[in-house]
């Protein structure tokens, strides 16, 4: 009779929480510190900057050099990408609110210093994959605002012609959003593979999150990664709750980037835009340039909303907590605070770039809402190759439906 | 001409379609849907028992609490009903199951906190964390767990998020938990996992969260497949399949969690697997499905025999009077067999509905059985009203899913074939 119940004593399920805080890198959005600043950083020279000795955490490997330079021009277009995503993101939570956007929705406010820091860190020719939580990623890989949020709408103008919504989103660089977590990962290994295969000097990002990264693909991907030397860096957004579960209850362990084995991992603070940004470069350089294999990053990230937009997001965290991450940790808040520190921009130059965020964003929510509803005759496009398809398909024709 | 008059009738039919589709639009524009999606037919249902009396004869119910051995009880005084929507009533079940069974464990992503459907709502609470908790998000993980678990005797009820998120568990569900007792030559079994999983669709959930995959486990000798309609249906065939001594997946209608309402016996019972029920009985076409579009057959006679103004002048009035009798399948797998015979063999006519795609469909294999066994008893090819072939896309899905309009059609054809 060996009951799980006669476990109740043992307490095995209690993680010490600050165990767990201990092994994490810093995730503060604001103290990297200006090193050296050319007399007028509005010539466009670079200026150098030092991201806090906590950035980063390495396994079996060196951590990037703290010192990164970066132009005026770079850190207002973060900004302005930042606000533009976290704007969209806002107006999606709405719609979905106006009940004009139905289906299951999941929404990345707050991590966005990962979806842009990621861009600022690659080629426009590395590819990215990821699962839920897509849009800011489509953006930044070319899609366009008006192409996620029609596709949330299910119009035409959709990034897949309103068949798939908020986690179907591609372009020609990003493999998309994917339904099942964990299953975009092993073929993040395939796409790099074919990189390797054809000699291109490009690399493949394959994001997952905390949650997913307990999926035993992910580890399956691990293994043809490491025993091929794919240029693969597997990503994990690490954003510390998996649905409603937290990753210390969901792990046993919650260094993210050590789960890899053979494959080094770096741990990166992913609320500092400049650290994520470092973080990106030095894995590209690690797959492309070096290539050394596959090499694991984890972003130490936060959520503010729920997992879906059914799910309110306080029920297994204190809502003191997603306040305190609000106002201490916020990427774009944190962006800002360097900007005008550094004298790189005024508040008032920031507050135009946000008006200007919002009205694109504004724009392409009315543009997106003007597009008409799928064409029925989509209904069968696209499961089969163009001029290959059965010669019957149930639910096309009159006497194909009986 | 039989043919070509039904054949007109659809299209007039169909230009009705679109007609209420139209209407449904210009509603929409106004009052947005539920959130739950719409399915305004259930609330009204006659098929669901809202009385305590009715829940208490609900045919087939297996009371667990009686001794054996006692008489049966034909007065139901004593026992008592409480009004539950289908995820209460199902919760209700693993609670008795817990309660009873010190064996028992329930397990899944985020089950702990109730589950996105809020069925195991407060049970970690009342049995321990020990007993119901989270899993991480690994769906393999949990099925092969689950069927762990069984093998040492325990009682492994386990939740997959969705049914479409089976696919991932489909080789330990397929290879391991359905073949473990032939392969061990009887010496092991998984007989004591259920794994509980939300499917068909909800009007909204697109390619990923409105899929029914009870066919692609029909080949799966060992395995049982249950589909409940309904809270009291729900609780009985859940306990019945907790308690089944084989592997079972049961499958939950998710749009019924909340808009299904019946009074249902708070006491502990079951319902038998591998038994359809006649739910209307009739002797002129067998109109046979099961799980959500229950509702939809059951509006689509509702439109034969009383038609709406809008279709009134196409439905000739000798179908009106026809006599349908409404079979819910309940167990997929077994299916019951002779129930479905006895009935075609009586009526001649036999209409299958499931939300699932038609191509190798659970209605495939029906339909093919149906066919051999009463072939000479046929007035009218086996139809069937199904999902199309292609994946459910986000815009579609009501365009996708068998609606009363579409079973209303097929029972009109398949009458005056």
């Amino acid at each position: 009779m060996a009951s799980l119940a006669r476990l109740r004593h043992i307490k095995r399920l209690a993680i010490p929480r600050a165990a767990f805080q201990v092994r994490s890198v810093q995730t503060t959005a604001d103290t990297t510190q200006l090193h050296n600043k050319p007399d007028d950083v509005h010539t466009g020279a670079p200026m150098t900057v030092r991201l806090h000795e906590d950035s980063f955490k390495g396994y079996n490997c060196e951590i990037p050099d703290l010192e990164v330079q970066i132009t005026k021009d770079e850190l207002l277009e973060m900004y302005k990408q930042m606000q533009t995503v976290r704007r969209m993101e806002m107006a999606a939570d709405a719609l979905y609110k106006a009940k004009l956007v139905r289906g299951f929705c999941h929404l990345a406010i707050g991590q966005e210093a990962v979806s842009v820091g990621l861009e600022h860190g690659i080629t426009k020719t590395d590819r990215v994959i990821t699962a839920y939580r897509c849009h800011p990623f489509a953006i930044m890989r070319g899609g366009t605002i008006r192409g996620v949020i029609a596709e949330l709408l299910g119009r035409q103008d959709g990034m897949s012609h309103g068949k798939g919504g908020s986690m179907h989103i591609f372009t020609p660089t990003f493999f998309g959003g994917n339904g099942i977590v964990g299953a975009q990962v092993p073929i993040g290994a395939g796409v790099s593979f074919a990189q390797k295969y054809l000699g291109e000097k490009t690399c493949t990002f394959a994001l997952y999150g905390d949650g997913a990264s307990n999926q035993g693909q992910v580890f399956e991907a691990f293994n043809m990664a490491k025993l091929w030397n794919l240029p693969t860096v597997f990503v994990c957004e690490n954003n510390k709750y998996g649905m409603g579960t937290s990753a210390a209850r969901s792990s046993s362990n919650t260094d993210y980037y050590t789960r890899g084995d053979k494959i080094p991992g770096l741990q990166v603070n992913g609320m500092d835009i400049i650290a994520a940004k470092r973080a990106v470069e030095y894995a590209r350089k690690w797959a492309v340039d070096d290539e050394k294999g596959p090499l694991l990053l984890e972003f130490v990230t936060y959520r503010y909303g729920g997992h879906s937009m059914s799910d309110p997001g306080t029920t297994y965290r204190t809502r003191e907590e997603v306040q305190r991450m609000r106002s201490t940790q916020d990427p774009i808040r944190g962006l800002q605070k360097y900007i005008e520190e550094w004298g790189v921009a005024t508040e008032q130059e920031l507050k135009a770039l946000d008006k200007e965020a919002k009205a694109e964003v504004d724009q392409a929510v009315e543009e997106a809402k003007q597009s008409p509803e799928p064409q029925s005759v989509d209904l069968w496009s696209d499961i089969y190759y163009k001029g290959t398809e059965p010669p019957r398909m149930r639910g096309r024709e009159r006497e194909e439906v009986g | 001409m039989p043919l070509l008059r039904s054949t007109s009738n659809m299209s007039k039919v169909s230009r009705c379609f679109v007609s209420l589709g139209k209407q449904c639009r210009l509603n929409s524009t106004t009052t947005s849907p539920p959130a739950d999606g719409h399915l305004p037919s259930v609330a009204s249902s006659e098929l669901l028992r809202t009385k305590r009396d009715s829940s208490l004869r609900t045919p087939g119910v297996i009371w667990a609490d009686k001794d054996a051995t006692a008489p049966p009880r034909i007065a139901l005084g004593g026992r008592e009903t409480r009004k539950m929507n289908t995820y209460q009533a199902i919760r209700d079940a693993m609670s008795i199951a817990l309660s009873k069974d010190e064996n028992a464990v329930v397990f899944g992503e985020d089950v702990a906190f109730g589950g996105v459907f809020r069925c195991t709502m407060g049970l970690a609470e009342e049995f321990g964390r020990e007993r119901v908790f989270n899993t991480p998000l690994t769906e393999q993980g949990i099925a092969g767990f689950g069927i762990g678990l069984a093998l040492m005797g325990h009682t492994a009820i386990a939740e997959i998020q969705f049914a479409d998120y089976i696919f991932p568990a489909f080789d330990q569900i397929v290879n391991e938990a359905a073949k473990i007792r032939y392969r061990s030559g009887g010496s092991y079994n998984a007989g004591g996992l259920t794994i509980r999983t939300p499917t068909m669709s909800v009007g909204h959930g697109g390619l990923y969260h409105s899929q029914s995959p009870e066919g692609f486990f029909m080949g799966a000798s060992g395995l049982k497949i249950v589909i409940p309609r309904s809270p009291v249906q729900a609780k009985g065939l859940l306990l019945g399949s907790i308690r089944d001594p084989n592997p079972v997946i049961f499958m939950e209608p998710k749009i019924l969690y909340r808009s299904a309402v019946e009074q249902v016996p708070i006491d502990d019972f079951e319902l038998p697997l591998g038994k359809a029920e006649v739910l209307v009985p009739g002797s002129d076409l067998t109109l046979l499905t099961w799980g959500t579009p229950v509702y939809h057959c059951e509006t689509a006679l509702h439109l034969l025999a009383t038609p709406p103004p809008e279709l009134d002048s196409i439905i000739p009035s000798s179908l009106r009077l026809s006599k349908i009798e409404l079979i819910d399948l309940r167990t997929i797998l077994p299916w019951d067999v002779e129930t479905v015979i006895e009935s075609v063999n009586r009526t001649g006519r036999l209409v299958i509905v499931h939300e699932a795609g038609m191509t190798a469909g659970a209605g495939a294999e029906i339909s093919a059985e149906i066919q051999k066994r009463c072939f000479l008893k046929l007035n009218a090819p086996v139809r069937r009203v199904t999902g199309w072939d292609v994946p459910v896309a986000l815009q579609y899905e009501k365009f996708h899913i068998p609606d009363a309009i579409r079973v209303l059609d097929a029972v009109m054809e398949t009458l005056t074939y």
